[in-house]
């Protein structure tokens, strides 16, 4: 992210273009909270600390994400100014598709379980 | 007349802008990241198919009667590592040092073969016990999913070795740099593609 980085490379069009190669505690940094945000998940479960699974679903799901943005941020070098703005909007324009199949899949689908598999009454037939 | 002039000059300014972007690869990242957009869409898709199917084991075995978290976690272990020495790869490319750089590469490789490796393992375990695609919508839909994340890594990797041949050949030229980027990108995007299949496949499959 520093510019020092990017003075000893042969051509100087690499600074304007938003092209980064990201800087060592950026990359240190990444790894860190990566190291902790997978850690914390796995040890929720593996020793069911909660005590709740609902709760734990909900705690190890978001630190997913919290663990997908910092790879975006210091892995992937997401930001608003790279290529003015396109590859964040792809990515918003991806996310979004994202959300409506993933949550649009399971409700149909969990709808259409629910309401169309033969119920409880299959035992009650003589 | 001289209106319509200019407004023709500055057309073809732009234009011959844009060309000098393609030049340096700027729009070859860009393309690129739109591919992996694409990509993430494909996975998006495989996961819908997980949670729809993750739940029908048809009589034969459970997650909880499968996975193995710590072997897991070791896997999960290798990709981040891999990702950090890309990331160490990429910074001496930025300085322009050849050497140091190809033996990060080196090492991001052995790591990403260590998790393929360990992920063969697990889905040879799985077979031998009689969890093979064909059991249950579950194993189903679960080989799919984490065998199309094991392929891409598995295409990264020829993809690493290839590139490492080219930079010993021809250096760290413009075409080689811009190709080493894109791997970076495609191999962190894998990395963030794993987050979602240990915890949506294997952790959650954990608690339920």
């Amino acid at each position: 992210m520093s510019a020092g980085h990017h003075t000893d490379t042969s051509d100087q069009s690499h600074a304007h273009h938003g092209v980064d190669h990201g800087s060592l505690r950026g990359y240190l940094t990444g790894f860190g909270l990566s190291v902790v945000l997978t850690a914390i998940p796995f040890w929720l479960v593996m020793t069911n600390a909660l005590g709740n699974q609902m709760a734990s679903a909900i705690a190890i799901m978001a630190f997913a994400v919290v663990q997908i943005i910092v790879h975006m941020v210091f892995f992937l070098h997401m930001n608003t100014r790279s290529e003015s703005g396109w590859t964040m909007m792809a990515l918003i324009f991806t996310l979004i598709l994202v959300v409506i199949a993933l949550t649009g899949s399971l409700w149909v689908m969990y709808h259409l379980n629910v309401n169309m598999m033969p119920s409880h009454d299959m035992s009650q037939i003589p | 007349m001289a209106h319509a002039d200019t407004v023709i000059d500055d057309t073809i300014f732009h234009l011959e802008d844009d060309h000098g972007h393609a030049e340096s690869g700027s729009s070859t990242m860009l393309g690129f990241w739109i591919y992996l957009m694409s990509d993430c869409l494909i996975f998006a898709m495989l996961f819908a198919v997980y949670g729809v199917l993750g739940g029908n084991y048809a009589a034969g075995p459970a997650p909880k009667d499968l996975f193995d978290l710590p072997l897991v976690a070791l896997n999960t272990t290798m990709l981040l590592l891999s990702s950090i020495t890309y990331g160490f790869a990429m910074l001496e490319m930025a300085k322009g040092r050849v050497k140091p750089m190809q033996v990060w590469l080196v090492i991001t490789g052995l790591f990403g073969l260590a998790f393929l490796s360990i992920e063969l393992y697990e889905f040879a375990h799985f077979i031998h016990e009689g969890a093979t695609p064909q059991r249950s919508g579950f194993l189903s839909s679960f080989f799919t999913l984490v065998g199309t994340h094991g392929l891409h890594v598995t295409f990264g990797l020829v993809w690493l070795v290839v590139l490492m041949v080219q930079v010993s050949r021809y250096g760290l030229i413009a075409a080689n740099q811009r190709r080493l980027m894109c791997l970076s990108m495609f191999w962190h995007f894998l990395d963030v593609i794993w987050i979602g299949v240990f915890t949506f496949v294997y952790l959650m499959g954990m608690l339920r």
